[in-house]
């Protein structure tokens, strides 16, 4: 990746980071921990790989993008606003009762949401339904979803898991956004998904291991899977939630927790810092 | 006297699936592992390009039928109704219900006439289930005559529609002229004492229980409720208030299904009108032979019959 497109994806995560933190602090809920340790690979999908056009969010040939773990909805909505497929006004509504931004992701609701989520688990099944629909097809689109590690405790999960290489959809990737901690503590004290790796190679899956907050990796891994074929792709990005707000780094307390007036300010006043020295 | 045809809902289901296919390339047809049972497999054997076997995993496949229909298609998602309205509810709910895809759900061996795999597998609780849904199309074919037009319409319909099969062959109570319409009640014989609303098999059993009331001096009217979601409230209260009394016939728990949705659209437009609803009566189904089955929990004209004549009493 060339050092002006690392650059500018660096600034946009960092804007979208802002846009997280903009509508749960408005919202007083949501979940802020999750948003941020998956913003930078959403981020990069929209703005440096899928084939998307705001302009035409139904285009039937456009990729697919399923938030499985659909409560980071807020990430969704501040890379979707920023690509321009709704107001960057919208986020300050994110979920009031006259919202177009619900609690979890709603194709009912909101331009750009290929599949409505939030209940775990399915995100990936539908994400398989979308790249068998292109292989009947014969169309070349890619379908992406993005999975927490929590999730990984779904039983619907590894049925689709099976499902996607026993049929060979290799034009669908899902990543696992590995930042270890799920609501009652870190995912192996509740009830571990690890070897995540080991698992998914089980399940006939072709695994990449990543940061989740390096684009060049996330970069090289999106374009590995791309040319890889015959297997979905997993690929395993290793994250830290709360990635950017130092106070919520690696604290389970902020999986669903909005930040107060006075946590709101200094969220902003550190991301706005990192922005400045980004754009310096 | 003609010979009666029987066929099973679940086979003229199939056999539509396959017509449907002719026609609509757009048409998709996934299975459970239980193809041969749903007739499934009639489209598979016709379309292999177009059938999908998700294997024995139901809750991904509602996902899967959720995200093929995004793309274009529109897609019957087939297995026994236990597995789709019970074991895959909250897909059903939340990744069909909920964004409102065109898919349709296609639930054969519903009811304790599945016979003698017994309660496990006889789902008394679907249409219950499904009727929470909002948004969800519910059709419950009396014969394979309307089985197969409720097929076609349900492939014109652009939305969520869960059809309701049997394993059991049952008697046509229709010819090839039917006209199905959709969301309508159809009376099917004019009465004045009580009116019989039956779905799915209850239809044969209801037309053959006014032969028995007749005989007592009663004239019942009989009316086929093939959707009961929408209900046709206005068609229901029509002819309960014409009548002045109701019964109700299905082969589904009493509590959930067509009884339920009848005594609500009652109560709501203020009708003083007594039903009694004909059903499995909030308990499990056992294993047996289907027809065994259904008359030994008063799934038949005989009952029918019965509680219509309850219903009369109950007149003010």
């Amino acid at each position: 990746m060339d050092t002006v497109t690392r650059k500018q994806l660096k600034i946009t995560a960092c804007k979208a980071r802002m846009g997280i933190i903009e509508g749960v602090a408005n919202a007083k809920s949501g979940h802020p921990g999750g948003s941020l340790s998956c913003v930078d690979i959403i981020t990069y999908l929209y703005f440096n790989h899928m084939n998307v056009d705001p302009a035409n969010p139904k285009d039937e040939n456009r990729d697919r993008f399923v938030l499985s773990k659909g409560h980071a909805a807020p990430a969704l909505y501040a890379v979707l606003a920023l690509k321009g497929f709704f107001p960057q006004e919208w986020i300050r509504t994110l979920r009031k009762s006259d919202s177009k931004l619900q609690g979890h992701p709603s194709i009912q609701y909101t331009p750009g949401v290929d599949m409505s989520t939030g209940s775990l688990g399915q995100g990936i099944s539908a994400a398989c339904g979308m790249a068998l629909g292109a292989k009947l097809a014969g169309k070349s689109f890619r379908v992406y979803t993005v999975l927490g590690d929590g999730e990984l405790e779904e039983g619907q999960v590894w049925e689709a898991a099976m499902y996607a290489s026993s049929k060979g959809l290799d034009n669908l990737v899902a990543v696992v956004d590995n930042n270890d901690l799920q609501i009652d503590g870190t995912c192996a004290e509740v009830n571990s998904p690890y070897p995540i790796n080991e698992k998914f190679k089980a399940f006939g899956w072709n695994v990449i291991e990543i940061d989740a907050h390096s684009f060049d990796e996330i970069d090289a891994a999106f374009n590995a899977a791309k040319q890889f074929k015959g297997k979905p792709t997993l690929i395993l990005a290793k994250s830290i939630k709360g990635k950017g707000v130092s106070y919520m780094e690696n604290q389970v307390g902020w999986h669903g927790t909005a930040p107060n007036a006075e946590q709101y300010e200094q969220a902003m006043a550190e991301l706005s810092a990192s922005l400045k020295e980004l754009e310096a | 006297m003609a010979e009666v045809i029987k066929m099973a809902t679940r086979e003229a289901y199939g056999k539509a699936l396959v017509e449907l296919g002719e026609k609509n390339d757009k048409v998709v047809v996934l299975d459970a592992d239980l193809a041969a049972a749903t007739k499934t497999g009639m489209f598979k054997k016709a379309f292999p390009d177009r059938f999908i076997d998700t294997g024995i995993a139901e809750s991904n496949m509602m996902g899967i039928a959720a995200g093929l229909s995004t793309t274009g298609y529109t897609v019957f998602a087939s297995t026994f109704a236990m597995f789709a309205a019970g074991r895959a509810f909250e897909q059903v709910r939340n990744s069909i219900g909920y964004p409102h895809l065109n898919v349709k759900i296609g639930a054969t061996h519903a009811g304790i006439s599945v016979g003698e795999d017994g309660a496990s597998h006889q789902c008394c609780e679907d249409i219950g289930l499904m009727r929470t849904i909002p948004g969800m199309t519910i059709i419950n074919p009396a014969d394979a005559v309307e089985a197969r037009a409720a097929v076609l319409a349900a492939a014109d319909y652009n939305g969520p529609v869960y059809m309701r099969f049997g394993r059991l062959a049952v008697p046509c109570v229709f010819d090839d002229s039917y006209k199905f319409e959709w969301g309508k009640a159809v009376t099917l014989c004019e009465g004045k004492d009580v009116t019989i609303f039956a779905t799915g098999l209850m239809v044969n059993e209801a037309i053959e229980a006014r032969k028995l009331l007749a005989a007592e001096g009663i004239d019942a009217e009989i009316v086929n409720v093939h959707t009961i979601k929408p209900l046709d409230a206005e068609a229901v209260c029509r002819s309960a208030v014409k009548t002045g009394c109701a019964v109700t016939a299905e082969e589904h728990n009493i509590i959930g299904g067509l009884g339920s949705a009848v005594c609500e659209a009652l109560c709501e437009s203020g009708a003083p009108v007594p039903v009694v609803r004909v059903g499995v009566n909030d308990t499990f189904g056992k294993s047996g032979p289907a027809v065994e089955l259904l008359h030994l929990f008063g799934l038949d004209a005989a009952n029918i019959a019965e509680k219509a004549k309850k219903a009369v009493s109950l007149k003010k």
